[in-house]
């Protein structure tokens, strides 16, 4: 118990100080954090699920408030609940639906059975995370929460099968933890696995001799290029260099040293250039339940100049970064404003940035923001772990990944 | 206007008052012409009042040569009437024969006045002066007017000379026209020590007879010549002076119009330098006084651009200084600071041009046996190309040398050399202050009006109209906030967020990415150009059109402040056909973060391009208004305005 707090005081501080950066980064080591949460964590008999979830919520709320701008965090929290809410359902229905099991069995073996091969709880997740589940008249008949437990029912049949009758609490709690500790696992690998998954994705969309546009630098962005090289495709990539933070110079650096035809222009020259691109390509720092994004600072323009010439603007994201929120005034909300030494050189201009004006408002602001806001009708397609999405599609992944109970992570004040 | 008009229909009298006259008369008619001018023309009013206002400064000359022309042709001087018709457009080649008509101008008591006016001669140029430009500022508002006290002089003498000035001069016709230019051009050498009288015309006449006896030899059309000789300079003067209140003919207009209509011929912009085409590259090299060295990896879609390596290019110069034989020492130094990014800007880079060719017009002499217009062409044009090494042109220096050679090729060939010097000095100058200061005045009169009380107003890097209009607003006490937006690699913005904090002025300081940050809190975009072109495209500094985009998207109304010299007729879609290439090694290093340094041991990769591009066009869908020293017009309106200043630009 001490571990977990010092463990969590630790990252609270590294998030506080902005040392973490890169939501994948964050992504992880949230998810392993709580993963060690859970396991250290003592379960009481009754209502395991519930203490877990409580004690899940009492931490993220924390690391949410540590960095609210970043999103990953709050994104993994919510996913490693819906985890723990699934897996107790599992074990519920495995335990009270034991009788009943040759009805629902038989009922969910033509529904689901043909279609994904049940393995465990947490395949079940996986797979139906990674593909939609077609509509079954069924599902869209019962409510919510049994068609929920109907999911789950299918793939606890294996599992009730193979342990009839585990009425035995300690063992259910022992199975609860467990279970719900491998799905983190598994959540672990994919997160790191996302760029893989999306750079297979490359050779749909990239074509011979295409031009395409990137700024800034983003992991997912330099794998899904040069998942296109290697599969023979030439082409040229137009780097802008994402000023202040100049990261377009390392992404520049690594496609070359990939053996990539890379033109660096500046952030200016976009909308010169943007005419002669085939298609823009772009991270994100997270997408918004709306399918706006929130991006390097400076996407927006680049969006923009891409709607003009109607040029394509496909946005790179990790279904991590799907964040179950609607943004409002996500520019300035959910945005983060940088030292202003990046822009502007202290000495230089030191006497204009005191209040020794007299009228106590200095003279000079220098705003250097983080990150930009891209609206849902500027994006033209996602590319994620599990497919390509238009932008009005996002809300239903959501209902995918989230439960909607976790939405809203902050407990009430009065509670 | 009206009082412009009134003295063209009664001829004779009216005449001296307006168009020359003595000491006491000068003090009415400043007044007049302010009357006349300042109240009709509300800065708003005025595209059309614009062009008329300064049709009538335009206009005159050729009608009264086409009147002069007509009666001429009874009187019997058929080598005129044979002339091509490009006279009636060139009033002044005319006007000699105009003057033979005895019973119109030679009175005595017109020779007189010339007399007088040329003993004393500052005070009649100078009231000129102003008369002509007051009608220039006619369309501008009344704080427009100031020149700078030095300016004066320059200026009135320009104005009484321009009128003799048209286009499409043959040899023939500057050769006839002689006699007028003569007595005119020693009027308006400002500084030329009085000489008396007689002095003068024994001067003029041992010129003109050289000239006509060197001229007859070869010419067909010499017995014009001899005839205009014996005539009397007193003579030929009076219609020169009257032409611009001689009575309208119908005629006119045709020769107006088809003058443009050639002159558009003519002056279609000549397709650029491609520098893709290896043969011509290869010509241009051999003829080139730089050596350039190309930049390694040059960028595949912008190999039409010239591209060269920057930094072994000022050594080099500065080596070559002593053999640089064809360049004058100004332009040269101009030149290198060119190279050097010393002098930035359109009006800055174009005004040190011009003030670089007065230099050395001032200490030019034609060798023998060479016209002065044709060989100063010549040299202007090595000047020219040698700047252009130096670094492209930008379209207002494109704009102002065409408007130099065209004075020069329009000298009068009877001009003597100190004569026609003079004269191109004082048409620069006047070139200098009435297209670049004074229009930058106007230009800020307007946008003042445009910035309100708790307007947060965005600027993009360093305009230097822009810059006055801030600093403007700031003087008359208007309460507002200032957006500075900067990018790499110039960061100009800086110098202006230097001056204008200096000044007390709030500035918040963005970079291009955080432009959509900001934009929600902004209320007025101002931005500044080099060039509008006649589709309404505004080829301005790189990201300029991001910013309009961006602003646009945020339905905050954007405004260009650009001088109408720099319009310009060409017409543009994109930033690709047509650019300039900077040093691509400004974007590898990042000024003042030295810890960024990821590209620098790449920089031979082969794989690695790297572009500087200098400008952009801003589609004019982005513009919501252009202020020029025309007024503030529409994106759609450019055409007119190009269309106008061509025409004002060739006939003043």
């Amino acid at each position: 118990m001490l571990d977990t707090h010092a463990l969590v005081h630790d990252f609270l501080n590294k998030l506080k100080r902005r040392k973490i950066e890169g939501s994948k980064g964050t992504a992880k080591l949230t998810a392993e954090l709580l993963r060690t949460v859970i396991s250290q964590q003592r379960i009481p008999n009754t209502n395991q699920a519930g203490a877990l979830v409580d004690a899940i919520k009492a931490i993220g709320e924390q690391l949410v408030a540590a960095n609210p701008v970043e999103l990953a965090v709050g994104n993994v929290v919510r996913r490693v609940l819906h985890i723990i809410r699934e897996e107790d359902l599992s074990l519920m229905t495995s335990a009270i639906g034991g009788p009943s099991l040759s009805v629902i069995s038989d009922d969910e073996n033509d529904v689901d059975r043909d279609d994904y091969p049940v393995l465990s709880a947490a395949a079940v997740a996986a797979s139906a995370r990674n593909a939609l589940r077609a509509p079954s008249l069924q599902t869209l008949l019962e409510d919510m929460s049994h068609s929920a437990a109907v999911h789950h029912s299918s793939s606890s049949v294996d599992d009730s099968e193979e342990k009839t009758k585990s009425t035995d609490k300690n063992s259910r709690s022992r199975k609860l933890k467990h279970n719900v500790i491998e799905t983190v696992n598994e959540l672990i690998q994919d997160i790191a696995a996302c760029h893989e998954q999306i750079a297979e994705q490359a050779v749909e969309h990239i074509h011979h001799n295409e031009i395409i546009l990137t700024l800034g630098s983003s992991r997912t962005v330099i794998e899904f290029l040069c998942a296109a090289k290697e599969k023979k495709r030439s082409f040229r990539v137009f780097v802008a260099e994402g000023a202040p933070r100049y990261e377009g110079h390392i992404l520049a650096k690594e496609l070359i040293g990939r053996g990539l035809q890379t033109t660096v222009i500046t952030d200016s020259a976009v909308f010169a250039m943007i005419s002669r691109v085939n298609m823009v390509i772009v991270g994100a720092h997270a997408v918004m339940a709306n399918g706006g994004v929130i991006a390097p600072v400076g996407l927006n323009m680049v969006a923009l100049a891409a709607q003009r010439h109607a040029v394509p603007f496909v946005v790179l994201a990790g279904i991590h970064k799907l964040c179950p929120l609607y943004p409002h005034k996500p520019e300035v909300l959910l945005n983060e404003l940088r030292a202003p030494s990046e822009l502007l050189d202290f000495g230089e201009f030191s006497n204009c940035m005191d209040s020794s004006t007299g009228t106590g408002f200095p003279l000079l602001h220098v705003a250097n923001p983080a990150f930009d806001y891209v609206p849902p009708k500027l994006v033209s397609l996602f590319i994620t772990d599990n497919g390509g999405h238009n932008p009005s599609y996002m809300y239903r992944l959501i209902a995918d990944y989230y439960s909607a109970d976790d939405l809203v992570l902050q407990r009430k004040p009065a509670s | 206007m009206d009082s412009r008009r009134a003295p063209r229909t009664v001829i004779d009298p009216k005449v001296r008052q307006v168009g020359f006259f003595a000491p006491p008369d000068r003090s009415q008619s400043v007044p007049l012409l302010q009357n006349s001018n300042s109240p009709p023309s509300p800065p708003l009013s005025d595209l059309s009042p614009s062009g008329n206002s300064l049709s009538p400064v335009m206009i005159p000359p050729p009608r009264h040569l086409s009147d002069l022309s007509s009666r001429a042709v009874p009187v019997g001087f058929p080598p005129n009437r044979l002339l091509s018709p490009l006279h009636r457009f060139s009033g002044e080649s005319v006007i000699p024969v105009g003057s033979y008509n005895p019973s119109e101008f030679a009175s005595p008591s017109v020779g007189d006045f010339f007399e007088e006016k040329n003993a004393q001669s500052p005070g009649p140029r100078r009231s000129r002066g102003v008369g002509g430009s007051g009608k220039f500022a006619s369309s501008l508002p009344a704080g427009g007017f100031e020149l700078p006290p030095e300016v004066k002089p320059k200026s009135l003498t320009t104005v009484s000379v321009v009128s003799n000035l048209q286009p499409n001069v043959t040899e023939k016709v500057g050769e006839q026209s002689n006699e007028s230019q003569d007595g005119r051009g020693a009027n308006s050498k400002p500084l030329k020590e009085k000489t008396s009288k007689a002095e003068r015309r024994a001067l003029q006449e041992a010129q003109r007879a050289a000239k006509a006896a060197a001229k007859a030899e070869g010419n067909a059309g010499s017995g014009v010549a001899n005839s205009v000789n014996t005539k009397a300079g007193k003579a030929s003067k009076a219609p020169v002076q009257k032409k611009d209140n001689v009575s309208v003919a119908a005629s006119e207009k045709r020769g107006g119009e088809r003058m443009t209509d050639k002159d558009r011929k003519k002056d279609v912009p000549h397709p650029r330098m491609q520098f893709d085409d290896t043969s011509r590259v290869e010509k241009a090299k051999k003829r080139a006084v730089v050596k350039q060295t190309e930049v390694r990896n040059r960028v595949e879609l912008f190999r039409h651009l010239p591209q060269y390596e920057h930094g072994t290019r000022l050594p080099d110069l500065e080596k070559k200084f002593f053999r640089l034989n064809s360049v004058h020492p100004a332009v040269y130094k101009v030149g290198l600071r060119y190279l050097a990014g010393d002098i930035s800007g359109g009006n800055a880079r174009c005004i040190a041009m011009l003030q670089a060719f007065q230099e050395s017009i001032m200490e030019y002499s034609p060798p023998k046996e060479k016209a002065l217009n044709r060989d100063l062409t010549a040299k202007l044009n090595s000047y020219v190309s040698f700047l252009i090494e130096c670094r492209p042109l930008s379209i207002s220096m494109g704009n102002a040398i065409k408007f130099v050679k065209s004075r020069i090729a329009n000298l009068p060939l009877t001009l003597s050399e100190s004569e026609a010097k003079t004269n191109l000095l004082s048409e620069i100058n006047k070139f200098i202050n009435e297209k670049i200061i004074l229009a930058d005045k106007v230009i800020v009169q307007h946008a003042v009006t445009k910035v309100r009380d708790g307007d947060v107003l965005l600027t993009y890097g360093s305009s230097s109209a822009v810059e006055m209009i801030l600093l403007h607003a700031h003087e008359l006490g208007k309460k507002f906030r200032v957006v500075i937006v900067d990018a790499r690699p110039k960061l100009e913005g800086r110098l202006l967020l230097r001056r204008l904090l200096g000044k007390g002025i709030s500035c918040t300081y963005v970079h291009l990415n955080g432009v959509s940050y900001i934009m929600s809190q902004v209320t007025r975009v101002f931005l500044g150009a080099s060039s509008v072109l006649a589709n309404g495209t505004v080829y301005s500094r790189v990201g300029t059109a991001c910013v309009a985009m961006v602003a646009n998207a945020c339905g905050v109304p954007v405004i260009v402040c650009c001088e109408a010299y720099k319009f310009h007729e060409r017409v543009q879609l994109d930033s690709i056909c047509c650019n300039e290439l900077g040093d691509p090694d400004a974007i590898l290093k990042v000024q003042g973060r030295e810890e960024i340094n990821d590209l620098k041991d790449i920089a031979n990769d082969e794989n690695l391009q790297v572009l500087n591009l200098t400008y952009d066009a801003t589609p004019s869908d982005y513009v919501s208004m252009i202020i020029t020293d025309y007024g503030m017009i529409p994106p759609t309106s450019v055409p007119v305005i190009v269309r106008e200043f061509r025409k004002d630009q060739i006939l003043i």
